[in-house]
């Protein structure tokens, strides 16, 4: 990571954009929107850890090398998860004598 | 303390910027081993839930929300005062450097604090799976399997914080003695790194756990 001193002012701004994004996710968790719940609160989630990642972390002005690693391991997890939910959610497509 | 020039330098790189690369790569590469060490739990989660929806809205009505989001808070605060420690170590600001680490452990322990309030009210509810866990109604089994995870996650992310907190008393311990300048101080960079980490996997723990029933309450 190039040295990068990053100035008071974006990191207190990231900690209150991070403050209000908690309290909308509590709030709209409150309410019933069906599927969109979910939707809103991993959309929410993913929002603050990005904002956490680019600019805490400095990733921001990390080389592309960290870059690759960091979407590599994401992207592992997503194969993962992926591929885990495609077996216990085909599982009841077939069915077979005696069940 | 400013260090000369070459006793920062290991002989084996070629630049302090080279230098300063590769550590903060090596410890990118141990947090995306963490995230997948993290990752199973997240997908037994995902599956569980997917068969259970239901239960596990259910079981996490038992969670505390007040607690959950004041734990919220305190961790992105804590985060906020890292980043700042870090930032003062770019500086040389050795005093600001050692009063954004201490405000950072206090945060740090006050989560754990917080936590160690919340499973205490577990134990009292009977709600900690393997110790006389106990549950009315026919699906007992499947909200205990929410509080499995509810445990094992938490603990897991609990465990790292207590780590992080170690870590960070002895960086506070050499930023006293003035280790660290803005030549040298990759070890709080990559504390830093860590303790980032570790709020982000909160940030995902807290809606999934805590958040998922709120809107069926009473119902």
């Amino acid at each position: 990571m190039a040295k990068h001193v990053e100035s008071k002012k974006v990191y207190f701004t990231v900690f209150v954009v991070l403050m209000v994004l908690t309290f909308i996710t509590i709030q709209v968790a409150f309410m019933d929107l069906g599927w969109l719940n979910n939707i809103l609160a991993l959309g929410i989630a993913v929002c603050k850890a990005t904002l956490v990642a680019l600019f805490f972390m400095h990733v921001r002005y990390s080389t592309r090398l960290t870059w690759v690693v960091i979407l590599g391991g994401l992207f592992w997890l997503g194969i993962m998860i992926a591929l885990t939910l495609s077996d216990y959610l085909t599982r009841s497509w077939l069915t077979y004598p005696g069940h | 303390m400013a260090k000369s020039h070459s006793a920062v330098l290991a002989h084996h790189f070629d630049s302090v910027e080279q230098q300063r690369e590769a550590s903060s790569l090596g410890m990118w590469i141990f947090l995306v081993t963490e995230i997948m060490f993290f990752g199973g739990l997240f997908t037994g989660y995902v599956v569980y839930r997917t068969i259970y929806p239901g239960v596990f809205a259910e079981g996490s009505h038992h969670l505390d929300i007040t607690l959950g989001g004041i734990n919220t808070v305190v961790l992105i605060t804590s985060s906020l005062t890292m980043a700042l420690a870090v930032r003062s170590a770019q500086l040389s600001n050795r005093k600001s450097l050692v009063i954004f680490l201490i405000l950072t452990i206090l945060l740090g322990l006050t989560f754990l604090g917080i936590k160690l309030v919340e499973y205490g009210h577990k134990f009292r509810d009977h709600l900690v799976p393997g110790f006389g866990f106990s549950y009315p109604g026919p699906e007992a089994g499947h909200v205990e399997l929410f509080f499995v995870f509810y445990f094992f996650m938490t603990g897991l992310h609990a465990l790292h914080m207590v780590a992080g907190v170690g870590v960070l008393t002895i960086l506070l311990i050499l930023a006293g003695r003035g280790f660290f300048s803005a030549e040298y101080y990759t070890p709080m960079e990559l504390a830093g790194l860590y303790w980032h980490f570790v709020d982000i996997v909160w940030i995902f723990l807290f809606p999934l756990l805590y958040l998922i029933g709120l809107h069926l309450k009473g119902s």
